[in-house]
């Protein structure tokens, strides 16, 4: 009887102390599960800024002025121009 | 000594019986009464103890959503959330000294005054600055003021700016759509925030997950018709027709003829979106869309389509327009060139409002609306967007002959732009009237027939000689393509009266063979030295048009020297 008794005061304590162990395990991957929650915004905030930064690189205004003005580049015109037929032959301009 | 007293010792040290059993049920007592107690607070008290224990540390957060992304039908980002940052604080926790008032105040960009006012108010909750950068928040999160709270909330940015302003629209600081795209969509573009229930502890962090109450609904993307090549163009061309003709106001609208989407829509005046601060409502208001104007000669096509459908008359059929007069009710109708006897095509060809008259008032009443109002006037045109306006076709049992006359070549009628060039899609599609869609289709639409293959064709052919050398707009020829469209030079009505002022425009597809691109044009009271809808519009419509079908990779249709600019422009009125 006693000797049971021994037996489960000892599983009582040894389940009471992996509980504590697992709640605090628990704890700190919630932390660290927090803390990559902030790290994949962050990443958001910066994957938003880089959208915006490209389009606005793109923008065709800025393209077009940048092609005007610091690569000289100009619309063909139309003695510049030939075109050419699927059959190969050169059409008259 | 008295010995007698010893075994009274002897009594005193051997207690009596009672007081032990006297302090056992004590003890048991007060075994019984913590029993009862935990009984009390576990079991019949729980409920309101373990709310208030919940009060203290359980929290109910927001998990914000944010806003779907507005993109061009190539994926090309039109209008985006970014995540920044409102500071609040709840005035009555704050603790700040004079020195870390100023340190804020520097850091949120605002005067320490203006900062203490807001401190001092007797809310629970004040936002200090809504919406700043993440590097700005960080800066005001590091200076660690207890009482001084971050939010997380999303800005809407446009990084075309003021080239789609019109058409997107904006949002307001909630994020909520207010006007365009952005209001029109809302449903589908909006997110809604979820929330969660959470364990904190005293310094605020969250230490433990315990329920999610709503999943948070993030917005869904929106894919455009738009695309921003060409819209980049018609907002440059028509800002620049606009400036250099001194006007008030100028639109243009560029539509797939096949399927009724909107490739681009730009006006000027216009704003920046991505800073509202001073923009006037004029400058807001999407005109090609809310604004509605007397056409002018470019309704004439539809006079012509509808004389054609009926059999009254053939492209070939010569119309006595006589000295440029016709007296109807005492009211007299103008050309500005009187020519005598022309043919249907040439009244087009020309602009002859005599002609065009005449072949309206062949019509009854009811045929002539008929083909009006199947052609889109007078009604929506599908495009969803708010504030859209319907445009005024009068029932045509209130017509007199005159208004029947008058509305042949655009008086008395009044249209939006994008109505207009909806209409002119039953031309580019052998008769079928398409519905207009802001948002990228798969396929192609089935649309309204309203004209027979044969009359669509007809009068295309007849819009390809207004480009033509004896034309009203030769400038709208464009170099390898063939060019169908219609000029317009309306006389604008002041308090019921047409006064000298203009509405220049001009309707017209390419390539004329198999007509891919409608470019509407419309410029409001050019007040340079011209004002003709051949002048003013059409280049517009020929830098744009050229350009465009460049961009699209649209296969030439005509010789390269198609372009004769040798006879002057044939100029006209309405």
């Amino acid at each position: 009887m006693t000797r049971l008794n021994v037996l489960l005061l000892i599983l009582v304590v040894a389940c009471a102390l992996g509980v504590v162990t697992s709640q605090h395990k628990a704890r700190k991957l919630f932390v660290d599960l927090q803390y990559e929650k902030e790290r994949a915004q962050q990443m958001d905030v910066e994957w938003g800024k880089l959208q915006l930064e490209q389009s606005t690189l793109v923008m065709p205004a800025r393209v077009e002025r940048l092609a005007r003005q610091q690569l000289q580049m100009h619309l063909p015109t139309s003695d510049q121009m030939h075109l050419v037929r699927i059959d190969g032959s050169e059409a008259q301009p | 000594m008295n010995y007698a007293t010893l075994p009274q010792t002897s009594s005193q040290l051997a207690l009596p019986a009672w007081r032990s059993r006297a302090l056992f049920v004590l003890l048991l007592l007060v075994m019984l009464a913590l029993f009862v107690r935990a009984v009390y607070l576990q079991g019949i008290h729980n409920d309101f103890l373990q709310q208030k224990g919940d009060a203290r540390y359980v929290r109910v957060i927001e998990v914000p959503a944010h806003r779907g992304m507005i993109t061009d039908r190539n994926g090309e980002p039109l209008a985006i959330s970014t995540p920044v940052e409102s500071v609040w604080a709840s005035p009555a926790d704050v603790e700040i000294d004079l020195r870390q008032l100023m340190n804020l105040a520097r850091v949120l960009g605002m005067s320490p005054e203006a900062l203490r006012d807001k401190l001092q108010t007797r809310r629970d909750f004040v936002y200090l600055k809504r919406q700043l950068p993440p590097e700005q928040a960080r800066k005001v999160a590091a200076l660690g003021i207890p009482g001084v709270s971050l939010q997380r909330e999303y800005r809407r940015y446009y990084p075309a700016g003021e080239v789609t302003s019109h058409l997107l629209g904006f949002t307001d600081v909630d994020d909520n759509g207010r006007e365009g795209i952005e209001l029109a969509l809302q449903a589908k573009l909006g997110g809604k925030p979820g929330s969660q229930r959470v364990i904190k502890d005293r310094r605020g962090h969250v230490v433990e997950d315990v329920a999610s109450l709503r999943a948070p609904k993030e917005g869904g993307d929106v894919a455009l018709s738009i695309d921003s090549k060409l819209q980049f163009l018609a907002f440059r061309e028509i800002k620049q027709a606009v400036i250099e003709h001194k006007a008030k106001s100028g639109s243009i609208v560029v539509l797939d003829a096949k399927n009724g989407e909107v490739l681009a829509l730009a006006n000027w005046p216009t704003y920046n979106p991505n800073n509202r601060a001073g923009a006037s409502l004029g400058a807001i208001r999407n005109r090609a869309v809310t604004d509605l104007f007397e056409p002018g000669s470019t309704m004439k096509a539809f006079a012509a389509a509808a004389a054609l459908e009926e059999g009254k008359y053939k492209p070939d059929t010569r119309i006595d327009t006589g000295d440029g007069k016709l007296t109807i009710n005492g009211r007299t109708i103008h050309d500005t060139h009187p020519d005598g006897v022309m043919t249907v095509s040439q009244v087009i060809q020309k602009s002859s409002n005599v002609g065009a008259a005449k072949m309206a008032l062949s019509l009854t009443p009811q045929t002539f609306w008929g083909h009006l109002s199947g052609s889109g006037f007078g009604m929506h045109t599908g495009s969803g967007f708010p504030g859209e306006a319907t445009g005024i076709l009068r029932n045509f049992q209130t017509w007199r002959p005159i208004e029947q006359a008058t509305m042949s070549y655009g008086n008395g009628i009044s249209v939006s732009l994008l109505q207009l060039a909806r209409a002119y899609t039953v031309f580019a599609n052998d008769g079928v009237l398409k519905p207009i869609s802001m948002l990228r289709q798969v396929g192609h639409p089935a649309g309204e027939p309203v004209y027979s293959l044969r009359t669509a064709r007809e009068v295309r052919d007849m819009l390809e000689l207004v480009v033509k050398p004896g034309g009203t707009a030769p400038l709208a020829q464009i170099r390898g393509y063939r060019v169908a469209g219609k000029t317009g030079t309306a006389h604008k009505l002041q308090n019921g009266r047409y006064v000298d002022e203009y509405v220049a425009s001009f309707v017209g597809m390419a390539p004329a063979s198999d007509p891919r691109l409608i470019v509407a044009v419309m410029v409001d009271e050019p007040s340079g030295a011209e004002y003709y809808g051949g002048l003013v519009a059409a280049p517009v419509f020929n830098n744009v048009m050229s350009a465009s079908l460049r961009a699209l990779d649209v296969p030439y249709d005509a010789p390269l020297n198609n372009v004769l600019q040798s006879a002057p422009l044939v100029e006209e009125e309405t």
